[in-house]
Formats: C-alpha cells, sequence, structure tokens
C-alpha cells in the first residue's frame, strides 16, 4: 500500500537520522577529550551541549515526541517529572554543597 | 552435632539465639503472633473455608475485594501500633528516675516499629484501600487500569506486613526510629538483622506504593465515564488524583536512600558510613525527599474524605468546589518543596532554612482555604451529627491547633529550640491522629455500609468517637508542655520531676485510646451480629452524594449493568432531584471482567521469601524469592486467557433482583437515619 | 481522529493498526508513568554521584580510574542498538502480519548488542575491583558502581524482556498483545540509552576532564 510504504520510509529516515545524530553528537565530545587540550570550562560545556542535544534528538528520532502534537495527559506528566527532578536533583546538591562548604 | 557451615547455607543467621526469650514481653509478644497465625488455620480449616480464602479473596483482582483486604490489613497493624504506644507510655510514666519496666533497647525497638507500623503498615494501607474501593465507583467505571497489578501491590504490602509479624518472633527489630538514620543504622553500630528488617519491610511498602500509585493515576486520567470531565469529579477522586501523582514521586527517593543503606550494610559501601568517605547527610536528605511529600499523602485522602462527609451530612453541595481542587493542587505541588524543615538543625546555612521555612508557612494556606470551605459548606445546610460528622467536627478543630504548631516549627529559630524534643513527637500526632487517622475512621464507618451491605452500630460509634478525642487531648497535649520543657524524644529514663505530672497525664490518654480500640472491635462484632436490623442493601443510607451511592450495597461485581453518564457534580444527588435515579435500562450487555489471578499470592510468597532471605542471609531464599517473582510476572506474559464474560442475562437477573427490591423499598427521611427503618432508599425531597 | 494524533509518544502504530493504536493508550500511558518514576531514581543516583565526587577517601578519582576506549565502545554498542531496535519496529509494523522473520532478527540484534554492553561494562567493573578499586574503597566509587551499576541492571532486565519478547513473538504471532508489549520494550530501551547518554556526558567524560 502507497499510504504504508510513505510512512514506512518516513520512520526509517528517522531512525537513520538519530542513528547518524547521535553518533556525530557523540564523537564530538569524545573526541575534544581525548584529543584536545582545551580549557576546561570550554570542554564541560561542550560536553553538556552535545549531551542535551543528544538526548532531544534521541526524544525526536527514536521516541517520536513531537511537542507540538503532544496530548494535555502527557504534557502534565513531563512537565511535572521535569519539575520534580529539578526540585530533587537540584535541591540536593544545593544543600549538600552548601553543608560541604560549612563543614569542610 | 551439625558442621557449622552446612548450617550456615541452609539457615543463614538463624539460630537458636534469634528466639525471643530475652524477655517475657518478648515471648508474650511472639506468642501471641504464634497463636493468631494458629487461631487464623484453625478457624479456616473448622469452617472448610481454604477453597472460599483462595478463589474469592486472594486471587481476586477486583478492586472492591482488594480494597477490603488492604483496610483489613491495616486494622490489625493498627491495633499492634497502638499497644506499642501504649506500652512507651507506660514506661514513660514509670520512668521517672527509675528504669521502668522496658530496658532501652526494647523501647527503641517500640518506638521504631510504632512508626514503621503507623505509616507503611497502617496509614498507607488504609488509604489505599478505601481509595481502592470507592475511587472506581466514584468515576462510573468498572475496576482500575491494571487489576493484575492492584493485585501484586497488595502482595508487596502483606509481605511487608508479615516480615514485620515475623520479626516478632525472630531476631530483634531495629532500634533507630522510623527514619532509620545512619550510621547508627549501619554495620559498625548495628551488625545484627534490625536494621534489615526494617530496610525490607519499608522497601516491600514502597514498591507497592509507587506500582498502587501509577495504577491510580493511570486509572483516573483514562477511565472516567462519559461525562465525567476533570471539574465533575466528587472532591474524593480529586484528592486520590494528587495522592497518586505524589506517591508515582516520593516513593523513589525512599527506595533509593533504603536500597544505598543496603548497599552499604551488604556490599562494604560507603554510602552513609563513617568511614571510607561516606556521607550521612546525603541519607537524611533522601529520606526527607520521601518524608515531608509522604505525610500529604497521608493528609490527602482525609481531606477527600472530609469533603464527602461535610457535603453529604449537611444534605448540601460542597461549598467552593473549584477553590477545594485548587487547594489540593497547591498543597501536592508544595509539599515537594519543604522536605528540609525535618532537619533545620543539620548545619546548612541560614538561607537554605529560611527559604524552607516560609515554603512551609505557606502550605498552610490552602488548608485553611480548605477548613473554610468545609465550615462554608455547613453554614446553612441541614448538618446532621452522625458519627462520621463527629469525627469531622473534631478534626476540623483539633487540626487547625496543630497547624498552629506546624507554624511554630517551621521557624528555624524556633525549631533550633524544639527540634526532637516531644512538642515535634506532639506536633505531629496532632496532624496525623485528627487528619488521617480519623478521616481513615469516618470514611471506614462511612463506606462500610457500601461494601458490606450493614450500616456500623451508631451507638458504639459515637463511644469510639468520644474515647479517641478525649484521649487524644489527653495523651498529646501534655506532649507539648514536655517538649516546651525540654524533653527529648524517644527517651526510656528521665530524671527532671517537671515532665513526671504530665507523663501521668498522657497515660491516663493512652488509657482512653485503648478502650476506642476496644470499642473499635466491639462495634464491629456487634454491628454483624445485627446485620440484618443495619441492613440497607438499596445502597444509599446516607442520601449520598456521588456515584458509588448510585449503586446496590454490597455492588455487583461489575458495579454499573450499565456504565453512567454525568452531566455535572454531585451527579446521584442530581440524578435523584429529577427522579431517575433507580431507572431499568433499555436493555442488559455482557459484561466483560478480568479473571481472578494467582499472581498476586505468588508474588506474595516470592518476595517475602526473597526479603526474609535478605534478612537472615539466607542466599538460595533469597535469589530464589526474587527470581520466582519474575518468573511468575514472564509467566503470566504468557497467558492469554485472562477475561470473563458476565452474560446479559445474568448481568439482568441481579439487576432486576435489586431493582425489585428498591420498588418493595419505603423510602426514609434523614429523621430515621439511624433507624433500622433505614434500608437504604432514601426520600428524595429534599 | 487525524491518523497522526500522537496520543502517547511510542505509540505510533497509527497507520497500520488503529485498534490497537487506541487500546495501546492507556498501557502505554502507565509505562510511560513508571518510566518517570524511574527517571527520579537516577536522577537521585545522580545528585548523590555529584555530592561525592571528591568523597575518594585518599583514593583515585575519575580522571585515574575511567577509561575513554572502553566508554566509547560502550556508547557505541547502546547507541546501534538503538537503531536496531528501530528497525525491529519497522519490521512490527510494517510487516506482513504473522510472519516473524524480520521482527526476530532485528530483536536478537538489539539482544547481542545488549549483551554485548553488559559484557564490557562488567570488564570494567571487574577491572576496577581487581586493582582495588571497588564499590568499598571509598564513598565515590560505592556512588559511581551504583548509578552505573542501576543502568546495567535495566539494560539486562531489557534483555530478559527483549528474549522473552523473541519467543512470544513465535509462539503467539504478532497479536495485539505482542505489538503494545513491544512498544513499551521500544520506550523502555530508548530510555535507557539516554540514560546512559548522560552517564558518559556527567560521569566519564566529565570525570576524565
Amino acid at each position: 500500500m502507497p499510504v504504508d510504504r510513505t510512512a514506512r520510509k518516513d520512520e526509517l529516515r528517522d531512525y537513520v537520522l538519530g542513528l547518524v545524530s547521535a553518533l556525530v553528537l557523540t564523537g564530538i565530545p569524545f573526541a575534544l577529550v581525548a584529543w584536545t587540550r582545551l580549557p576546561v570550562n570550554a570542554l564541560l560545556w561542550t560536553i553538556a551541549a552535545c549531551g542535551a542535544l543528544q538526548v532531544i534528538a534521541h526524544l525526536r528520532f527514536f521516541l517520536h515526541i513531537n511537542l507540538s502534537k503532544q496530548k494535555r495527559d502527557d504534557l502534565h506528566l513531563i512537565l511535572f517529572t521535569i519539575m520534580i527532578v529539578l526540585l530533587m536533583a537540584g535541591g540536593t546538591l544545593w544543600i549538600l554543597f552548601n553543608l560541604h562548604a560549612r563543614m569542610m | 552435632m551439625v558442621d557449622s557451615t552446612w548450617w550456615h547455607l541452609l539457615f543463614g543467621n538463624l539460630s537458636a539465639g534469634a528466639l525471643p526469650f530475652y524477655s517475657p514481653i518478648a515471648t508474650g509478644a511472639a506468642a501471641l503472633v504464634v497463636a493468631g497465625a494458629i487461631g487464623v488455620v484453625l478457624l479456616l480449616n473448622w469452617f472448610g473455608g481454604w477453597k472460599w480464602l483462595w478463589t474469592e479473596w486472594l486471587t481476586s483482582v477486583d478492586h472492591k475485594k482488594i480494597g477490603i483486604v488492604f483496610v483489613a490489613i491495616a486494622l490489625v497493624m493498627f491495633s499492634r501500633a497502638v499497644i506499642e504506644a501504649i506500652m512507651m507510655r507506660l514506661q514513660q510514666a514509670m520512668g521517672f528516675d527509675s528504669p521502668g519496666y522496658l530496658p532501652p533497647d526494647h523501647f527503641s525497638q517500640l518506638f521504631t516499629t510504632h512508626g514503621t507500623i503507623m505509616v507503611f503498615f497502617m496509614a498507607m494501607p488504609f488509604l489505599t484501600g478505601l481509595i481502592n474501593y470507592v475511587m472506581p465507583l466514584q468515576i462510573g467505571t468498572r475496576d482500575l487500569s491494571f487489576p493484575v497489578m492492584n493485585s501484586v501491590s497488595l502482595a508487596l504490602t502483606a509481605a511487608g506486613a508479615a516480615l514485620m509479624m515475623v520479626s516478632l518472633d525472630l531476631g530483634k527489630f531495629s532500634t533507630g526510629g522510623w527514619s532509620g538514620y545512619p550510621p547508627y543504622t549501619e554495620l559498625s553500630y548495628n551488625p545484627g538483622v534490625g536494621p534489615d528488617y526494617w530496610i525490607w519491610a519499608v522497601t516491600l511498602s514502597s514498591i507497592s506504593s509507587t506500582m498502587t500509585g501509577i495504577n491510580f493515576a493511570v486509572t483516573i486520567y483514562k477511565k472516567r465515564c462519559p461525562g465525567m470531565h476533570f471539574l465533575r469529579m466528587p472532591l474524593f477522586t480529586w484528592t486520590a488524583l494528587a495522592t497518586s501523582i505524589m506517591m508515582i514521586f516520593a516513593m523513589p527517593p525512599l527506595t533509593v536512600a533504603t536500597l544505598l543503606l543496603a548497599c552499604d550494610r551488604y556490599l562494604g559501601m560507603h554510602f552513609f558510613t563513617n568511614s571510607g568517605a561516606g556521607n550521612m547527610m546525603n541519607f537524611v536528605n533522601l529520606f526527607w525527599l520521601f518524608g515531608h511529600p509522604e505525610v500529604y499523602i497521608l493528609i490527602l485522602p482525609p481531606f477527600g474524605v472530609y469533603s464527602e462527609l461535610f457535603s453529604t451530612f449537611s444534605a448540601k453541595r460542597l461549598y467552593g468546589y473549584l477553590s477545594l481542587v485548587y487547594a489540593t493542587a497547591a498543597i501536592a505541588f508544595i509539599s515537594f518543596m519543604v522536605w528540609v524543615h525535618h532537619y533545620f538543625t543539620m548545619g546548612q546555612s541560614a538561607d537554605i532554612n529560611a527559604v524552607f521555612g516560609i515554603a512551609t508557612v505557606a502550605v498552610g494556606v490552602p488548608t485553611g482555604v480548605k477548613i473554610y470551605d468545609w465550615m462554608l459548606t455547613m453554614y446553612r445546610g441541614r448538618v446532621r451529627f452522625s458519627v462520621p460528622m463527629l469525627w469531622s467536627l473534631a478534626f476540623a478543630i483539633t487540626f487547625v491547633i496543630g497547624g498552629l504548631t506546624g507554624v511554630l516549627l517551621a521557624t528555624p529559630p524556633v525549631d533550633y529550640v524544639v527540634h526532637n524534643t516531644l512538642f515535634l513527637v506532639a506536633h505531629f500526632h496532632n496532624m496525623i491522629i485528627p487528619g488521617t487517622l480519623f478521616g481513615m475512621l469516618a470514611g471506614y464507618h462511612f463506606w462500610f455500609p457500601k461494601a458490606t451491605g450493614f450500616r456500623l452500630h451508631e451507638g458504639w460509634g459515637r463511644f469510639i468517637v468520644f474515647c479517641f478525642v478525649i484521649g487524644f487531648y489527653l495523651a498529646f497535649f501534655p506532649l507539648y508542655a514536655m517538649g516546651l520543657e525540654g524533653m527529648p524524644r524517644r527517651t526510656q529514663e528521665y530524671y527532671d520531676p517537671a515532665y513526671y505530672p504530665w507523663a501521668i497525664v498522657a497515660m491516663v490518654g493512652a488509657g482512653f485510646i485503648f478502650l476506642g480500640l476496644l470499642g473499635l472491635l466491639t462495634q464491629l462484632v456487634v454491628s454483624i451480629l445485627n446485620r440484618d436490623k443495619l441492613a440497607c442493601h438499596i445502597g444509599d443510607p446516607w442520601n449520598g452524594r456521588s456515584l458509588e451511592w448510585s449503586v446496590s450495597a454490597p455492588p455487583p461485581e461489575y458495579n454499573f449493568a450499565v456504565l453512567p453518564r454525568v452531566e455535572g457534580r454531585d451527579s446521584f444527588t442530581a440524578a435523584k432531584a429529577v427522579d431517575i435515579a433507580y431507572r431499568r435500562p433499555t436493555r442488559y450487555e455482557a459484561i466483560e471482567m478480568p479473571k481472578n489471578s494467582a499472581v498476586g499470592p505468588l508474588i506474595a510468597f516470592a518476595s517475602f521469601s526473597c526479603a526474609f532471605g535478605l534478612v537472615w542471609h539466607i542466599w538460595w531464599m533469597a535469589s530464589g524469592g526474587f527470581v520466582m517473582a519474575w518468573l511468575v510476572v514472564i509467566a503470566r506474559s504468557f497467558v492469554r486467557d485472562t477475561r470473563k464474560v458476565i452474560s446479559a442475562t445474568e448481568v439482568e437477573r441481579i439487576e432486576k433482583r435489586w431493582l425489585r427490591e428498591v420498588a418493595l423499598t419505603r423510602p426514609v427521611s434523614r429523621d430515621d437515619e439511624f433507624t433500622c427503618a433505614n434500608k437504604g432508599l432514601a426520600e428524595t425531597t429534599e | 481522529m487525524s491518523v497522526e494524533e500522537l496520543k502517547h509518544p511510542g505509540i505510533n502504530l497509527g497507520q497500520t493498526d488503529p485498534q490497537s493504536h487506541a487500546e495501546a493508550e492507556e498501557v502505554v500511558f502507565g509505562f510511560w508513568v513508571f518510566m518517570m518514576s524511574d527517571v527520579v531514581v537516577f536522577s537521585l543516583l545522580f545528585a548523590v554521584f555529584g555530592t561525592m565526587i571528591t568523597a575518594t577517601a585518599g583514593g583515585p578519582g575519575g580522571h585515574a580510574l575511567f577509561d575513554i576506549k572502553s566508554a566509547f565502545e560502550e556508547t557505541v554498542v547502546l547507541l546501534v542498538s538503538s537503531f536496531t531496535f528501530g528497525m525491529a519496529s519497522l519490521a512490527m509494523k510494517y510487516g506482513e502480519d504473522r510472519k516473524v522473520g524480520w521482527l526476530a532478527f532485528w530483536l536478537v540484534a538489539t539482544l547481542v548488542l545488549g549483551l554485548s554492553f553488559i559484557g564490557l561494562e562488567l570488564r570494567d567493573f571487574v577491572q576496577l575491583i581487581d586493582k582495588g578499586d571497588g564499590p568499598d574503597r571509598s564513598g565515590f566509587l560505592s556512588a559511581y558502581f551504583a548509578l552505573v551499576a542501576t543502568h546495567g541492571i535495566h539494560v539486562t532486565a531489557g534483555c530478559v524482556w527483549i528474549a522473552v519478547m523473541v519467543i512470544q513473538s513465535f509462539v503467539f504471532g504478532i497479536t495485539r498483545e505482542v505489538k503494545t508489549r513491544i512498544l513499551r520494550l521500544g520506550l523502555f530501551w530508548h530510555f535507557l540509552d539516554i540514560i546512559w547518554v548522560t552517564i558518559f556526558s556527567f560521569v566519564y567524560l566529565r570525570g576524565i576532564v
């Protein structure tokens, strides 16, 4: 069926794009760390940026998450989870580093 | 003589020394557990009840049956924990300048088990059971989204409760309090089985609650009947939704905390140890990331119950529905932002303490909104002083006082003075007892007739309210004074005469609470013996407002012959007002329901074995239990025949019998609500 | 309803099997909710690790311990396995119903890659432990092992799940239940790769830098 074939091609294209973009976004930070002598800060920011972009690439190409078409239930869930993670992980880091500074 | 390596391989660290002969009290308690177990077995044998137990209860995936078993577990564990509390009150009444009758080690076990049971094996199962029973009926559906997973949640909680009971017979329980702080609970200070019992009982409970949270949330999101928009749901369902979301996100920190502690104890790691660069403060932080949302998990369902009660027993629409919904959401939201107030004194900066102190005080605002909404619901209503209403009124006054002391504690400089004194103990009991306990007991009294088909005895109910309210004030208000005078919590012996008279008064209060507990048991027995007089099969003894009251008592397995369609809030009241409440549907259809499943009991057995094996280092049992649990899950996935059909003729038979009874029953006005004329059909002239 | 409408991320059975698409909604939403709770678990393990980076008890830290080549190998293996799983999803959706061949092939490929990942990781762990730098050496190492091993345990569970699905697709064919299970497994598998991205970025690379 023609509909199936174009849909299948689109999905295949998504997976291939996902693989390629992820490989690139993996290769860059690894290469920079292994083979260059860039300042620590620049490296750390690059690693973080590539990581964040790769997560988005995964979400988009492998998990087919498309923010514009998301149903309300899922948006609730994702937003709430992000809030919880920021509060809990962020709060933990803030408090524990504060304690470390005051006690060590 | 048995070769010791063989013994260790087979039985781990179990030995004769694990038996509870170290004190007569311990022996007595252990004997009670064994006697209880034997008694149950004998009863089942006598009545030939094994098959009935298996097919009607253990393998059932019906949310109503599972809900009832959760509540039953809660009530049994409640009895144990109340007795433990009375033992502690007695020790403190005797412990002025004297060792009393409980040595420190035993006293410490008692406050640990009391707290652990009350939170994880009384309050959580109680509210889980109530929500399990009522919520699907309130949203007009036939069961939860994942009935077998519901059964597994029950299995894990039951296994955890069983582990707590077994700890009375073999070995000693943890002495580290219900919060289990390391490094005290690490191997270097506690090499015995105590903390391990605590870790695995709590872990089983937390996994159970995570699954329950997922089940409740998906059900409410996906299975509401046609017309039941979010803003038409009853408040009890709203609080169930908020609670379930909180369970999903609050249990992970606890699981991380207990499992990392287990890594320290079992694998020699250094998360929280004194040596090897461990950081005990990480545990405190993780535990309270869970612990604070947990106490709001404990309070929101009772708030939902109170919403139902204030409106039903004032015969009036709930005042400020939208504000109650927003307040619920606000409380759930803020509850994730205040956890540091449990450890203001741990050493972080005043700025951090200030942020969390302000957030803590802020949570009083939505709570206050709720209290005002409930008061305004009563205003100009026709208030009936039923037992659930008495609980609600006692709650409203007592809880607010506790809330005020909470505002005091939320102020870091004040907290530095009273942290971990009896002032704190008084505060949290002042929230949980009128809040959670009264709410659960009120919900129990309110929905009992729906679940069983007969009401609970009202006179005994009033006795119970009286005992618990008087008992609470006498038992806990002295603790405020003792705390302000400097008495620390968890104290087995003290030497300051200023505390002594308060301890005596608190003991009297404990006596009243014990009477209340006896009253609860008596009420149940008396009600069962008089169930014909108290019968209300039609299903609406209180002139209820939401959908659960629109079906028979007890409801049929499928809940609704035809899934309802609602047009607004308080849909059953609306239906009664235009006289369409007990209409016969145009046609009956066959209904597909999930079949019974052995997955639940098998996982109960497997998870108990795994936990017990881990506690006693019986590695074959621990790994066997773990593998068995997963094999059961995998095997279940290969079962294809999981649904059964209730034929249209059968549905018609059940419904017609009930509707015939409705036609032959005389409706009662609220004046006759507590007489035996009340068969569960309400007069609809409001 | 437009077939393009995404009910939940990951349910893209739409055009090929609309009825399964509708029934899958509830079950896949539930699985998403579970995964969110798992995300919280991982984020807390990350946070604990973050607070214990300097807790080396006088012993070695990340710079001395982590091998960039090994981390790169593991990353590529897991990434390719996500791709092969995507191929499996395609075979499931667009292959002829009842013919299991390609689906099983791609699932087995994913399984082999997943097991290779575990094997490489175990090799790393054993090397560390042999040198005396096991999880009992310091708080930092405890946190490192807990975080990475938790991810590894999840991958192992995923491998078991893949094996079960291969068997089920042969035994039952590609039925509705099998489809929704493979959907959920896919969500799980891709999520594990996402977690790995954060692990190699913030644990390995950051540690080495």
